[in-house]
């Protein structure tokens, strides 16, 4: 096992809503080793964003973290103030959205973004951050003649790897991406993917990268974190995840996603809707849609067991 | 053959500032639809795919009649329908619909679910009153929209985005029509209840004896349910043909790429490198030859000054490529 740098323990991230509490993330637990991947992955509205966002505190009202501790380096970013979370933010984990629009600003160069992120939080001259920002923008493939370009003038993938520089700018620890490639297209996409595979390794950085979906969270994941309905309810290393799956929400996600290797392939549906976050159910909150669920599922809440080594689940199946 | 589209085009006219207008030399197009045919047999699942802004909705909006094409032809059961106009192009609709994407956007939010559904009835004075009713309870029934009297009385924010795509869908059904173009249908839903929308759609296809123009961005979900696929490149077919043809012998580079970008739910696979490079380009400035060829690994000298035409490669698989001869 390698050393650990993040561990999350009975977070709780409500939102207070005029129509009541959404328990957006509700008791997750895991914990992340240096330098790995963690693919957070769970359908719309399952606590994804929330999840990340409350990592670096970034929760917007009526949010609030009302339980829980996040450990990151051996601090509790919980106990720490908006002064002292503005130490890590950036510097040492650092974001990437889905829209890189709403991080960039149009009026500023693409190279002068990376500039100034240097240079207020490093003590360096304009020079050497010029320098700093050519070789970053080298490294996500964008050429030193676009360092005076606009962010219009980029498409949506450019943007994105400008994005990537961006996180990347301080040398962080970790890089949490929320949905990065969702809104590009395929091709774009694998070659996002493929550039943020080779700098993770380049640069050391640990990611936690969330998606809706599970055939990305496999492109480029060391581990699984299945969310449903608030809650972490499998966590394991990749292949034992796709190949041993436990949860039988997991089952049935992979089940009834098309996947182009296969032939023949007998697509399955989850009976049921996606829960409503007000009203969550009782006990485990996938029994209304579980095919295996007992009396038990409906009236107590499982807990995440260790059941293989570094394999969670979160389910009476297992014990 | 229940449609064919020979040469069809659809150019927007760029907008322009007013001194843009009174400088240019010319009128700038965006070329959304550049001259493609095609037929889809009775029964069929025809799908087309291809990234965003090739031209699919476009495409399903000229074939539905939506909109007028600038050049080319549209067939329906042999019968030329590309200049309907008035009362023949209304009773086209009973036959052809279409279901697009967004189920958020497409429901009207003020009217009662089966007030939406039953609205083609009335417009074609097919059933008022009970009569409507009745034929609106069946169709909510079909979708599996059930109980149907209660979900008759909702309105479209009561409902999820999988059970407002069922209500697309049966309204597009009512009229029991023969072909319907469905853009995207799956894309703005969750997708846990993907897989449910796809099967229904199987099942009422059986049921109605219908036939699909499918369109998606998605490769997965074209290989899943599609008979034959086109796959669209700045406004072109570039490869047509069978399914299992264009899965296991993709023979234009653009769709090799495309296929080899997909992202598969396994870990162990060794992901294969893809030489392509850069974005699509504008669909303003197109290039020139081969639109494809900026961004081809394989290009030859004549791609940049021939347009390949869509040649049939093997039977039932077509390619416009000029390495494919
Ligand atoms: N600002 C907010 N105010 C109130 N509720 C919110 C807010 N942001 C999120 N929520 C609710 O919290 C829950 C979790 O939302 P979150 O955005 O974290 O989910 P997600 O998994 O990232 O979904 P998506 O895939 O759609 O991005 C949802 O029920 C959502 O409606
Ligand atoms: N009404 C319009 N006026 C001007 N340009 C248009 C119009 N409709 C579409 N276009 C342009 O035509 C091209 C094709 O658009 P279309 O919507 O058909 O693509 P698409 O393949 O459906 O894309 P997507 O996957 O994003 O839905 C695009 O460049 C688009 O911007
Ligand atoms: S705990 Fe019960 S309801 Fe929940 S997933 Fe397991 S079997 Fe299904
Ligand atoms: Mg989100
Ligand atoms: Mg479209």
């Amino acid at each position: 096992m390698g050393e650990s740098i993040l561990e999350v323990k009975g977070l709780k991230v409500y939102y207070y809503t005029r129509e009541g509490v959404v328990r957006a993330v509700d008791n997750v637990d895991f914990f992340m080793e240096k330098g790995e991947t963690v693919g957070l992955v769970g359908e719309s509205g399952s606590g994804k964003s929330t999840l990340g966002f409350s990592i670096l505190k970034l929760i917007p009202p009526p949010g609030k973290i009302v339980d829980g501790k996040i450990i990151f380096d051996g601090i509790d970013l919980t106990e720490l103030d908006e002064k002292e979370m503005r130490e890590i933010r950036g510097k040492r984990i650092s974001m990437v959205f889905q829209d890189p629009m709403t991080s960039l600003n149009p009026l500023m160069k693409i190279g002068d973004h990376l500039v100034e992120t240097i240079m207020t939080h490093e003590e360096v001259t304009r020079e050497e951050a010029e320098e700093r920002a050519l070789a970053l923008l080298r490294d996500v493939g964008i050429m030193p003649d676009r360092f005076h370009d606009y962010p219009h003038q980029f498409s949506g993938g450019m943007r994105q790897r400008v994005m990537i520089a961006l996180a990347l700018a301080l040398n962080p620890d970790i890089v949490i991406a929320d949905e990065p490639t969702s809104a590009l297209d395929v091709i774009v996409q694998f070659q996002i993917l493929d550039l943020m595979e080779r700098l993770k390794k380049q640069y050391n950085v640990g990611m936690i990268f969330i998606s809706h979906d599970i055939s990305v969270v496999a492109e480029i994941s060391d581990k699984i974190a299945l969310m449903y309905a608030g809650q972490i309810v499998e966590y394991a290393n990749a292949i034992p995840f796709f190949e041993e799956h436990l949860h039988p929400y997991a089952e049935l996600l992979l089940q009834s996603v098309p996947n182009i290797e296969l032939s023949d392939q007998k697509l399955k549906y989850i009976p049921g809707l996606p829960p409503d976050l007000l009203h969550p159910p009782s006990g485990c909150r996938f029994h209304p849609r579980c095919p295996y669920a007992e009396s038990i599922c409906k009236e107590k809440d499982p807990p995440l067991l260790e059941i293989n080594t570094g394999h969670f689940v979160k389910c009476f199946r297992y014990k | 053959m229940i449609i064919k589209v020979v040469n069809l085009k659809k150019y927007f006219p760029v907008q322009k500032s007013f001194l843009e207008r009174l400088f240019a030399r010319k009128l700038d197009y965006v070329k959304a639809v550049d001259g493609i045919s095609f037929e889809i047999e009775k029964g069929e699942v025809f799908t087309i795919a291809g990234e965003s802004g090739c031209g699919k909705t476009t495409t399903g909006r000229l074939v539905t009649r939506l909109i007028d094409p600038t050049d080319g032809k549209i067939l329906f059961k042999e019968k030329d329908i590309t200049f309907l106009r008035g009362e023949e192009l209304r009773r086209l609709r009973k036959h052809i619909q279409i279901i697009f994407q967004d189920p958020y956007a497409s429901l009207n939010p003020r009217m009662k679910i089966g007030e939406i559904v039953g609205h083609p009835l009335e417009i074609h004075e097919i059933a008022t009153g009970d009569e409507k009713k009745k034929l609106v309870l069946e169709m909510l029934e079909k979708v599996d929209l059930k109980p149907a009297e209660k979900f008759y009385d909702m309105y479209p924010h009561e409902l999820s985005g999988g059970q407002r795509q069922r209500v697309a869908i049966a309204r597009a059904m009512i009229l029991n029509p023969d072909f319907i173009v469905a853009d995207e249908p799956i894309s703005m839903i969750d997708v846990s209840l993907r897989a449910k929308i796809l099967e229904l759609m199987t099942e009422l296809k059986e049921e109605f004896d219908l036939t699909y123009l499918f369109i998606t961005h998605d490769l997965a979900v074209a290989k899943y349910i599609s008979d034959r696929i086109a796959i669209m490149y700045l406004g072109k077919i570039v490869e047509m043909g069978q399914k299992e043809l264009i899965f296991s012998n993709p023979l234009h580079p653009y769709t090799i790429a495309l296929l080899s970008a997909i992202p598969i739910p396994n870990p162990k696979r060794k992901r294969k490198r893809i030489e392509l490079k850069g974005e699509v380009p504008s669909s303003i400035n197109i290039p020139s030859g081969c639109r494809f060829h900026p961004r081809c690994p394989y290009k030859e000298d004549i791609c940049s000054k021939e347009e390949p035409q869509l040649i049939e490669a093997e039977k039932d698989h077509y390619v416009a490529c000029h390495r494919v001869q």
